[in-house]
């Protein structure tokens, strides 16, 4: 179980956040020009990399912002916690 | 040898010390007609068709660490087949209809049990959509009967059908049931190698060779090897091994874990299953109950699950079961699971040439471990996926044809 540092409230435990899947997807700016590759790409393929993962979670128990995570999957270590918006730090 | 009553006695003049190995440890040799990767159930299952019925001759199937000690020992071996969908229903039906004679054509007791699976209903919704499920499975030739409270009440009387979620029936399937995880490896493993299959174990794949487009043969920690048609069949890390011939997948391989009890005398004769409170549970052989849930919602490669998620395990079953309630939890394991957008699993072709992969079985894939293995064994054979597998192509996520079972039929076990 981990302990987080919610980037607005300070560390707290697990149990009041949620994980929602990798971080820095951005929405194709014109959909509709999309072919069906590049669409399904955005929607569906994942890096679902084996070591250093970014990654939104919210802190729904809490003050329910969502907010960015690097984690390292292999061993679970969470290395930095930030802000949505902020520059994705280096691996 | 063959295993039987005779040469279990004739052995036993010898102590039962002189058994031969149920497979050996070949070397790897240069090249391969086809080589399979990963050593759990589907994949030895593939080899092991591969060679029977698809005529396959120099076969070699690479395992990174034991046979069967990844996900195939991990899961809590619950058989069912009462999927909503037709594609679903399809393939786990045809892994049920393999299920039933696995032992004798493997000459090898996989302890398949078909005690029945109860699926709860605790809402009005859940009524309707076991009801829908059923009509489905009826359509299909799946079996399923639909339940009320007293019906079930009936059949486990121990349960505590009156909790915070009332059970107000459920959906059985009488063919669903169990099998020993373990003996489903060793017996495709000791029956692959019967038929020359190399089962080389403790060669984990490092590269993935292509040129021009086609699979040449691959990196292994045992030096590199040749291969006319590569099969991949991992379970945790298939997206590592897709980036090692250059392509991506839609999976996030995410912790699941499970929990057995101490050993009791037989007092759950069945399968219980449930979404809405989100257990699951039988006993086995040995007494000891298996339960699981839910994964945990972040990406790892850890074999180990979050320690909130016990509580979210035991709650629900000492709800159902009060009896339980004193037990004490004696091993917790985790497993990776690699989890795709419909819950489906995906089997066909790369786009690489002549690499094939079969994966994504999500929480799910013990149960269909022998129609995954024959319908793979089917695809790399031809070259082509047959009708049972081909809904569960690579494409389906751009064309939009998903087979959606994550909230249409149950929790993907």
């Amino acid at each position: 179980m981990f302990v987080i540092k919610c980037p607005y409230c300070g560390d707290r435990d697990q149990t009041e956040f949620s994980c929602h899947g990798e971080a820095h997807i951005a929405r194709p700016e014109n959909p509709e020009t999309l072919t069906d590759e590049e669409w399904g790409e955005y929607l569906f393929i994942r890096s679902n990399k084996k070591g250093i993962h970014y990654e939104r979670w919210t802190h729904d128990h809490g003050c329910r912002r969502w907010f960015n995570v690097m984690r390292d999957t292999v061993s679970d270590e969470i290395l930095v916690t930030y802000k949505m918006g902020e520059e994705k730090p280096k691996s | 040898m063959k295993y039987s009553a005779i040469n279990l006695v004739r052995n036993a003049f010898s102590y039962h010390e002189n058994w031969q190995k149920a497979w050996s440890s070949p070397e790897l040799k240069k090249e391969y007609d086809v080589i399979i990767v990963g050593g759990g159930g589907h994949g030895l299952g593939t080899a092991y068709y591969l060679a029977k019925e698809f005529g396959v001759k120099n076969i070699a199937l690479l395992e990174k660490g034991w046979i069967g000690g990844g996900n195939t020992g991990r899961n809590t071996t619950i058989i069912r087949s009462n999927y909503l969908w037709d594609e679903s229903a399809a393939l786990y039906n045809h892994a049920v209809n393999l299920w039933e004679g696995l032992s004798s054509e493997l000459n090898f007791n996989v302890m398949f049990s078909q005690r029945g699976l109860y699926h709860l209903a605790h809402s009005v919704h859940d009524m309707q959509e076991i009801t829908r499920r059923a009509y489905s499975n009826y359509l299909n030739g799946v079996d399923a009967e639909i339940l009320n409270q007293d019906q079930v009440k009936k059949n486990i009387p121990h349960m505590n059908v009156n909790g915070r979620y009332p059970v107000l029936g459920a959906i059985l399937q009488r063919r669903a049931g169990t099998a020993r995880h373990d003996a489903v490896a060793w017996g495709y493993a000791r029956a692959a190698e019967n038929l020359g299959v190399d089962i080389i174990q403790n060669c984990e794949v490092t590269g993935i060779d292509v040129s021009n487009g086609i699979v040449k043969g691959l990196q292994t920690t045992k030096g590199s090897v040749n291969a006319k048609k590569v099969g991949l069949v991992p379970a945790g890390h298939s997206s590592v091994l897709a980036n090692m011939a250059g392509f991506r997948l839609p999976i996030s391989s995410v912790p699941l874990q499970a929990l057995v009890s101490e050993p009791i005398k037989p007092i759950l004769d069945c399968v219980i299953m449930s979404n809405t409170v989100h257990v699951y549970v039988s006993q086995s052989d040995k007494g000891e109950l298996v339960v699981g849930a839910g994964s945990d919602s972040y990406n790892s490669y850890s074999q180990r699950g979050s320690f909130d998620m016990i509580e979210h395990i035991m709650g629900p079953l000492t709800e159902l079961f009060p009896i339980f309630s004193r037990l004490k939890m004696l091993r917790q394991w985790g497993g990776i699971v690699d989890v795709t957008p419909d819950r489906s699993p995906i089997i066909g072709k790369t786009p690489i040439e002549n690499l094939f992969i079969n994966c994504g079985w999500g929480t799910g894939g013990f149960k269909a471990t022998p129609g995954s293995a024959h319908v793979f064994a089917e695809t790399v054979a031809k070259g082509e996926p047959n009708k049972i597998a081909s809904p569960f192509s690579i494409e389906r996520h751009f064309s939009g044809a998903l087979v959606d079972e994550a909230a249409a039929a149950a929790v993907a076990h």
